[in-house]
């Protein structure tokens, strides 16, 4: 041990060189973020897709010769590109948010916050994983479904670009709730009773034009109706709404959504005090 | 250039005054010692450092960078040891060292990882998860990642709480020796004797002010006994701490 009476001699010591930094943090977070769901992946990708089965065989079954959505094509063929969305944004959505919840209350996150991060770069290293991780269970889902009806891609382009976008906006919404929650109910409670909703009664099961004129108007306020529907164009070449206006609500909603991920990141709230 | 600078430095949570106009300078190379009774501000100096609290006025510069303005250039410069004992339960010791190193943009780190680990005694522990060390060991791997980037500035906020004798020697001989290459450590402990024969300097906070600032020699002069015995750090900290007169 150092002796207190002797006061350094800085002259006499030599300066420590930084480190050169060869790379932007960015990429070692989103590793990170990637990791910490593959290494759970039977619990954050299998489960979801097994439950995706589930709701297409019972649902398949129970209402295929009783419900006719589109002309020329069955009920399951038209509920599994639903089943696919649905599982592709509760994913995004679970990724961030539970990611942050879990780092924040077990005090881990203080590693990325005392990191030269700049708050875009956590920004997409949370969400580019959490797409991801939306985009690898709505693969799965798809590959699980597939082989139960005859599903072809009528646009491919449109698909790709609503499951990328939908899940950008559900990555970026995980992240505010993450955020903004101090405890696992209170994240609970945004799940449950605001993404859980809004996924389940965007017209997954059905097309809004099945429903009473009043549920209709409701629906078109719903975002999460916009993203399915627009996936489901690609598939079909129908849709409730032009997959125009579909993309051009969803990329609206997901400039506000990130805009306020982005802002609460740089203010620092409820992350630095 | 002083390797920290605090300057008129306030912190309030609403009502309660964290921390109150503080002034101060840690140069190159020092062992600087920060202590204080609990809730003095001694953490809350800390994480404005680190940027993960901000200040209320004033500024705070690490390596003459500002904190806030500069915080690439500061955070790179700094290494934090927390005092909670935290973890990532999803990575093993090699891994947690590893993205933390990512974090500072350091892709070719193994060395000097494999250095750290030796070091402090983790390298039989390098592929185990986290969740399956012990306490002591967890508080291995918080220095070890707060030296992966190796900082020239070192903060360690109470690092030996609940550890054992046996790291605790181990822990500051590691320390000294980073000090005696150079870099400048700054150590907040409730453990007084160890203050007293590492740190070159100490600074003593009550209520968000600065109490008592010297050598500590200086500080150990201060205090006489009739009997004669040698007075130690405890007998200063308690003197002071009653007075509580402002430097």
């Amino acid at each position: 041990m150092s002796n207190h009476q002797e006061l350094p001699n800085t002259l006499q010591k030599t300066s420590i060189p930084v480190l050169a930094q060869e790379t932007s943090g960015f990429f070692a977070l989103f590793y990170k973020e990637v990791k910490r769901f593959w290494r759970v992946s039977f619990q954050t990708v299998a489960a979801p897709v097994l439950t995706a089965i589930l709701y297409m065989m019972i649902f398949g079954h129970v209402l295929e010769d009783h419900v006719k959505v589109y002309e020329q094509i069955s009920y399951t063929a038209f509920l599994i590109p639903g089943l696919v969305m649905m599982s592709l944004l509760q994913n995004a959505f679970a990724n961030t948010s539970s990611s942050l919840i879990q780092s924040k209350i077990t005090g881990n996150l203080i590693f990325v916050l005392l990191a030269p991060l700049s708050h875009l770069e956590f920004f997409l290293a949370y969400v580019l994983a959490a797409m991801l991780r939306g985009v690898v269970v709505g693969l799965g889902v798809l590959m699980a479904t597939i082989g139960f009806v005859d599903l072809q891609a009528y646009a491919i382009l449109w698909i790709v670009l609503f499951a990328l976008l939908s899940s950008a906006v559900l990555g970026a919404l995980g992240l505010i709730a993450g955020i903004w929650a101090e405890k696992f109910d209170q994240l609970a409670a945004f799940q449950n009773f605001f993404i859980m909703p809004a996924t389940m009664l965007s017209g997954v099961f059905y097309s809004i034009h099945t429903l009473p004129s009043i549920w209709q108007t409701i629906s078109h306020f719903n975002p999460f109706f916009y993203m399915i529907d627009g996936f489901r164009y690609g598939f079909f070449g129908v849709s409730d709404v032009s997959p125009w206006m579909s993309l051009a609500i969803v990329a609206t909603f997901f400039l506000i959504v990130a805009s306020i991920a982005i802002r609460m990141l740089a203010k620092g709230y409820k992350l630095r005090h | 250039m002083s390797a920290i600078s605090f300057k008129n430095l306030t912190k309030q949570y609403g009502s309660l005054t964290a921390l109150q106009s503080i002034n101060l300078d840690i140069e190159e190379g020092e062992f600087f010692g920060l202590l204080g009774p609990n809730g003095a501000g001694k953490t809350t100096l800390i994480s404005i450092l680190a940027g993960l609290c901000k200040p209320t006025s004033g500024f705070a510069t690490l390596m003459g960078f500002d904190v806030q303005a500069q915080f690439r250039e500061a955070r790179r410069r700094l290494g934090i040891v927390p005092q909670e004992l935290v973890f990532d339960p999803f990575f093993t010791v090699r891994e947690t060292l590893e993205f933390q190193s990512g974090y500072f943009g350091i892709k070719h780190n193994a060395d000097w990882i494999d250095e750290i680990l030796e070091n402090l005694g983790l390298t039989d522990k390098a592929n185990k998860n986290m969740r399956a060390l012990s306490g002591g060991m967890k508080r291995r791997v918080l220095v070890a990642q707060a030296l992966v980037h190796r900082p020239p500035v070192i903060v360690l906020d109470e690092p030996t709480a609940g550890v054992d004798v046996e790291l605790r020697q181990s822990l500051w001989q590691f320390i000294s020796r980073l000090n005696q290459q150079g870099h400048t450590i700054v150590l907040t402990t409730h453990y007084l004797e160890e203050a007293e024969q590492l740190c070159h300097r100490i600074a003593m906070m009550k209520q968000g002010q600065i109490v008592a600032l010297d050598t500590t020699k200086n500080l150990l002069a201060r205090v006489s006994h009739d009997d004669q015995r040698k007075a130690d750090l405890e007998d200063v900290f308690m003197q002071i701490m009653a007075g509580a007169h402002h430097e």
